[in-house]
């Protein structure tokens, strides 16, 4: 086939000459007089993509992000309530759009594969003509369209993406993410652990073998040896397993007396299921009673594991029943549009939503590179998790991280989580070069507005 | 030793699972010569059966108590199961603990009718197509079955607890003769195991014992034959679609305390039964038990982190290994016969 | 023209316009037009209907000719995207060395999995097929080499994408950060815009569709050749040729390798245009969308794959964008009460369904329409004739034209 290269240049050179002969009165999209992808010049509206999973797995979370995105529109445009408006720090969204310009917004099926969800965020960029895309409901999702964000010169707001990598070896200038990360889980759970459960454990983890489950275990494993806990095996389990019986029937004898479910989704609701049945939990081991940890929780999958999670800790971003101003605000919107509380997933991608229509505004323009600078370094108040810093380096949010545990009696359908507690940002900080956040070699590269 | 015996009951409730599935297949497979990818969803409609019976029993009428209040702060409305208010709260509760084994009164004939609809409605218009077109058809058809289901109960997977009776772990190593506490083993998969060895067992006995099983072994081997001798063949045949569906039915009602059912879980489980019936051998009962609980077992083994260490991954891909190893080796599967779905 | 027969010269014609043309064609509506939903005249998109063509067109070489069902194709697909983007990580973002040595590992996976799984035939060719593509799937989603190793090879889930610090040794200085053609960008663009139209000429498209046309053209001739007449022999009655002493083996096998190679190429070219890829275009839906494709074309037709791919892509791509909001700007114009009732009927089958309206269109085309979407055109042509004129024979219509 390679013997047709000169035909074939022969034929892209008079394609593209006759593409420009044709395109008389033309200009490039990309590098018009605005200087930027999708630049909404002087139409009156402007249009942001909710890119989330709604086939697949993760579809109820992704509909739920969808929701708050979609109540975020309406707050920003003037209707509603306001919601987190009223009690955000800032105050320079005012119910008018952004920059004056009435917010519209296109939904694309991301299926939580990251062709799927590039293919979707392409054509958000190419055919609607969006200038931000946000959601999500996995981090190697995330990582695509975090890259694929960075190469249009759009700005990506992350949803619910936990794996250390989307700030660490794989950020990107033009990408920010308000969610936590294993890291943080790992450093928030670390005090609780030590108080409810002592210095001296062995744990067992099962890891679900992709690229989340493998930072989630380092960072988790470094904090339990950190507290002086042994690493008694870690194993690999399929993602999609199913039955997880094989890899939890040699935890019974192994010796230890923790064991770690490094897995999210179906996974965790199968795996910790199952560890129940095979009654772990009534166990005693080394005189210690047998304690199961799940470091990522969201209230999904709390409501499908049933009444398995009940006492077994685990790691938030966000949950509903946090007192503060903003989340009161928030729940109250959000339950009285839906019905129902917000989950974790719908928070974020809330908030990512507001923070990045007041960085439009407080930089003057939609240009990314205005945003980035905008967003970096930002520190903000009133958004349900304190006070709250995009760092510049990483542009990761740094913030208080909650502890909370499967609760043990149950008041009505929505209460399956309560807070033990919450760790402050101080002790779940690292340095921007920390080497599970790919060292020195990660870079956010320069701020791309596609020109 | 205690890790193997651990392992070798893993790998027979694993197989418990993929020989209820594959011998519903294979019983289609069998006696219409359909290739039935929606297999998969027939379990997965069966699953759903614990899930609904799971919900009507737990139907509730609403009161409003000024007492307490719910997330946003207005009176809590509390809810009472209409069962525990007819029979009291505690006989009420235990009928509602109860619902995955009730279910299995629901499923019987829920999947009956869906298989006689099935083989009615869409399957015998494909008896003359190829296999190819079969495949595909029932592939479609679990699609859109697959979309209903989630339709209807969203994509999350839906707790479906064991009654409380069930729920812990017994101490099996005792009775072997191991310390206490060392081989201890869920009720509930152990309830699996047994209830699938009662089914199939069963339907060998049917199909071997009955005059309708000798006539459906009859048309399994000879259809033609067994049509010109005068005897209705075709109603024989739909019945065991029916009696098919119930076997994946049921397979996936008793499934569903250990695998909380989502949509999707038929197709998760397709792609293994499919490779389970192949290797078994195409159109053999037997051969699907036998592939199906020695598929279960090789995978468990695979997962231990002995043989893990030795090969990294063995766990993920042992199953297809395993097919193509058997495959080359013996070209019909197992117990495969010869010209069928060679063409 | 080109050695070909009329009837082939003309349908490669028609092929040619409407692969160059596309970016016209798919845009049918003005942009800020209601209706602009439906319009596909996207570069992303575009490039995808030609990659998945290829693909589909290589696997109607296969399955279409010879019957044999290979249920894990996409497994060629994802090692000539790995391939693809470890040549921009290694040697530069060129996409010619990216291209050919995608289609290079195809073909070598193609005759190590082909040599094995065409020992057998049926159903146990296809779960052969199914079972090494599974396989391949695991290792790469899971990175289990790159784990034995020590090192990264697919970097699992997240995907393998080109670093910053990557060698990229034959990168000159002023190279562009993105694939190109010896400097030529593949994302850089003209739009053309005429009234409320606007027309996108992508780089990226035009070499798509180069190589579309270059492969659309090889599988004329090869349904026209006669390695292709033994190839449908094997399908008719490969029994019948074994016994007169043909060995079909190889001419399978050629086959096999061949349809890798095309997979291999549309793997390359996915890479050029989107330079980061995962293993999930491994899995075995994937490989099953490539069947769905190929039915719902046309099997055993050479336009088919095409007409297929584009179909299945479109409604993944533009259905699934549909939601509830579009729906009431689109029925606005009625009264309210029949506005709901329009957007709940439809509301099912949009967004979120989009999977609903893949299935049910599935099953009516196998069900009604075995030759896909070749013979709803040929029905529909046989309709019009038959008007004109009464004689024309009935029932002629089912053999699809090729």
């Amino acid at each position: 086939m390679s013997k047709s290269t000169i035909s074939r240049r022969g034929v892209l050179k008079t394609g593209a000459i006759a593409g420009a002969g044709l395109a008389l009165p033309t200009y490039l999209r990309a590098d018009g007089h605005t200087g930027y992808t999708n630049a909404p010049g002087d139409s009156p509206t402007v249009t942001i993509g909710f890119n989330v999973p709604q086939t697949g797995p993760y579809a109820e979370e992704g509909l739920d992000e969808l929701r708050a995105q979609e109540l975020a529109v309406e707050h920003l445009n003037g209707e509603g309530d306001g919601g987190m408006l009223n009690t955000f720090s800032e105050k320079n969204l005012d119910g008018t759009g952004i920059l004056g310009k009435k917010v519209e917004f296109v939904t694309g099926d991301t299926q939580t594969k990251s062709d799927v969800a590039r293919a979707s965020a392409q054509s958000m960029i190419q055919k609607d003509g969006c200038i931000m895309i946000t959601g999500g409901s996995s981090s190697g999702v995330a990582v695509a369209v975090q890259d694929l964000c960075q190469s249009s010169g759009v700005i990506f707001m992350a949803g619910l993406t936990h794996s250390n990598d989307t700030t660490g070896k794989d950020r990107k200038a033009n990408g920010f993410r308000h969610f936590f990360n294993g890291f943080m889980s790992g450093a928030a759970l670390g005090p609780v652990l030590e108080a409810e459960y002592g210095n001296e454990r062995s744990a067992y983890h099962l890891t679900a073998d992709y690229n989340w489950g493998w930072t989630t275990q380092e960072s988790i494993q470094a904090t339990t040896e950190g507290l002086g806990w042994q690493t008694q095996e870690a194993v690999l389990t399929p993602v999609g397993a199913g039955d997880f019986s094989s890899y939890i029937a040699p935890v019974l004898n192994s010796g230890a007396d923790t064991l770690i479910l490094n897995h999210y989704g179906g996974d965790m609701v199968n795996s910790l299921t199952q560890a129940v049945q095979f009654g772990l939990k009534d166990r005693q081991v080394n005189g210690n009673d047998f304690k199961i940890i799940v470091p990522l929780y969201s209230e999904l999958m709390a409501a499908g594991a049933g009444a398995n999670i009940q006492g077994v800790i685990g790691s938030m971003n966000w949950n509903w029943q946090l007192e503060d101003e903003g989340t009161k605000a928030f729940v109250k919107s959000f339950g009285e549009k839906y019905g129902f509380p917000p989950s974790g997933a719908a928070h974020t991608c809330y908030v990512q939503t507001l923070l990045y229509a007041d960085a439009v505004t407080r930089a003057g323009t939609f240009n990314p590179c205005g945003v980035v600078e905008a967003l970096e370094d930002f520190e903000f108040d009133g958004m349900g998790n304190g006070p709250t810093t995009y760092r510049g380096a990483d542009h990761q949010c740094f913030k208080d991280v909650l502890v909370v545990k499967g609760t043990e009696n149950p008041t009505n359908q929505y209460d399956t989580l309560e807070i033990v507690d919450q760790t402050p940002r101080s002790q779940v900080e690292y340095a921007p070069d920390h080497p599970m956040f790919g060292g020195a070699e990660a870079s956010l590269g320069t701020c791309n507005p596609g020109a | 030793m205690d890790a193997i015996i651990l392992q070798i009951l893993n790998g027979l409730d694993k197989g418990s699972a993929y020989a209820l599935i594959a011998l519903g297949l294979t019983l289609i497979f069998g006696t219409l010569g359909v290739v039935n990818f929606a297999h998969g969803a027939l379990f997965m409609i069966g699953a759903f059966c614990s899930v609904t019976l799971q919900r009507m029993l737990s139907t509730s009428f609403e009161m409003v108590d000024e007492t307490q209040t719910d997330f946003l702060g207005n009176p809590l409305k509390v809810e009472t199961p209409y069962v525990e208010a007819w029979f009291g709260p505690e006989v009420g509760a235990a009928i509602i603990d109860w619902s995955v084994p009730l279910a299995i009164f629901l499923a019987i004939p829920v999947m009956i009718a869906v298989g006689f609809a099935m083989e009615r409605g869409l399957i015998k218009h494909f008896y003359k197509r190829p296999h190819a077109d079969q495949i595909l058809v029932t592939f479609g058809l679990a699609i859109v079955i697959g979309e209903i289901i989630k339709a209807n109960f969203g994509a999350n997977p839906i707790s479906t607890p064991a009654p409380e009776a069930f729920r812990g772990a017994m101490d099996f190593g005792v009775l072997l003769g191991f310390e206490p506490n060392t081989i201890i083993y869920p009720y509930w998969r152990l309830v699996y195991f047994l209830f699938a060895i009662v089914i199939i067992a069963s339907v060998f006995a049917f199909l071997q014992f009955t005059t309708f099983g000798m006539v459906v072994r009859a048309g399994m081997a000879d259809r033609e034959t067994v049509g010109l001798l005068g005897i209705d063949i075709d109603k024989r045949f739909t019945f065991m679609f029916g009696l098919a569906a119930a076997v994946a039915g049921l397979a996936g009602v008793m499934y569903t305390p250990i695998l909380s059912p989502h949509y999707n879980i038929g197709m998760d489980f397709l792609v293994l039964s499919f490779v389970v019936v192949v290797v078994g051998g195409m159109g053999s009962l037997p051969g699907a038990v036998l592939a199906g609980f020695v598929l279960g077992i090789l995978q468990s083994f695979a997962s231990m982190n002995e043989v893990k260490a030795i090969l990294p991954g063995i766990d993920q891909i042992i199953i297809y290994l395993v097919a193509i190893i058997i495959l080359l080796t013996r070209p019909r599967g197992l117990m495969g016969r010869k010209g069928v779905m060679e063409e | 023209m080109l050695g070909l027969n009329a009837k082939d010269t003309s349908l490669f014609i028609v092929v040619i316009i409407m692969v160059l043309a596309a970016p016209i064609l798919l845009n049918p509506f003005p942009a800020d037009s209601a209706l602009a939903q439906f319009n596909a005249g996207y570069p992303a998109l575009m490039q995808r209907f030609l990659i998945f063509g290829i693909l589909v067109v290589g696997f109607n070489i296969l399955f279409g000719l010879t019957g044999y069902l290979s249920f894990g194709h996409a497994a060629f697909l994802g090692v000539g995207s790995f391939a693809a983007v470890w040549m921009f990580k290694l040697l530069s973002f060129n996409v010619i060395p990216a291209i050919i040595l995608s289609i290079v590992v195809a073909g070598l996976f193609s005759v190590v999995i082909g040599y094995v799984a065409l020992r057998r035939s049926g159903i146990y060719f296809s779960i052969l097929t199914l079972a090494f593509a599974q396989m391949m799937y695991a290792i790469a989603y899971s990175d289990l080499v790159g784990k034995f190793l020590g090192t990264i090879i697919t970097n699992g889930e997240t995907g393998l994408q080109v670093y910053l610090d990557d060698p990229q040794i034959l990168a000159g200085a002023g190279d562009p950060r993105v694939p190109h053609l010896f400097g030529l960008e593949m994302n850089s663009q003209t739009v053309w815009s005429v009234g409320g139209w606007e027309f996108v000429f992508q780089n990226g498209y035009y070499l798509c569709a180069v190589f579309m046309i270059i492969a659309f053209y090889m599988s004329i001739r090869i349904f026209r050749s006669p390695f292709g007449l033994v190839l449908r022999s094997i399908k008719s009655n490969q029994q019948r040729l074994n016994y007169t002493g043909v060995s079909t083996r190889p001419y399978m096998l050629t086959a096999f390798v061949i349809s890798g190679m095309y997979a291999g190429l549309a793997g390359g070219l996915w890479s050029a245009m989107d330079p980061l890829t995962g293993a999930e275009r491994m899995f075995w839906t994937a490989s099953g969308e490539i069947v769905i494709m190929a039915i719902l074309g046309g099997v055993g037709t050479l336009i088919g794959p095409i007409l297929g791919a584009g179909a299945i892509k479109y409604m993944e791509n533009i259905v699934s964008k549909i939601n509830d909001n579009i729906l009431h700007q689109w029925f606005a114009f009625m009264p309210e009460g029949i506005e709901n009732f329009m957007v709940a009927i439809i509301h099912p089958f949009i967004g979120k369904g989009w999977h609903l309206t893949l299935g049910v269109v599935f099953m009516a085309v196998v069900i009604y329409l075995p030759g896909g979407l070749v013979e709803l055109g040929e029905r529909f042509i046989g309709l019009f004739r038959r008007k004109k004129t009464d004689n024309a024979p009935t029932g002629a219509s089912t053999k699809p034209a090729e």
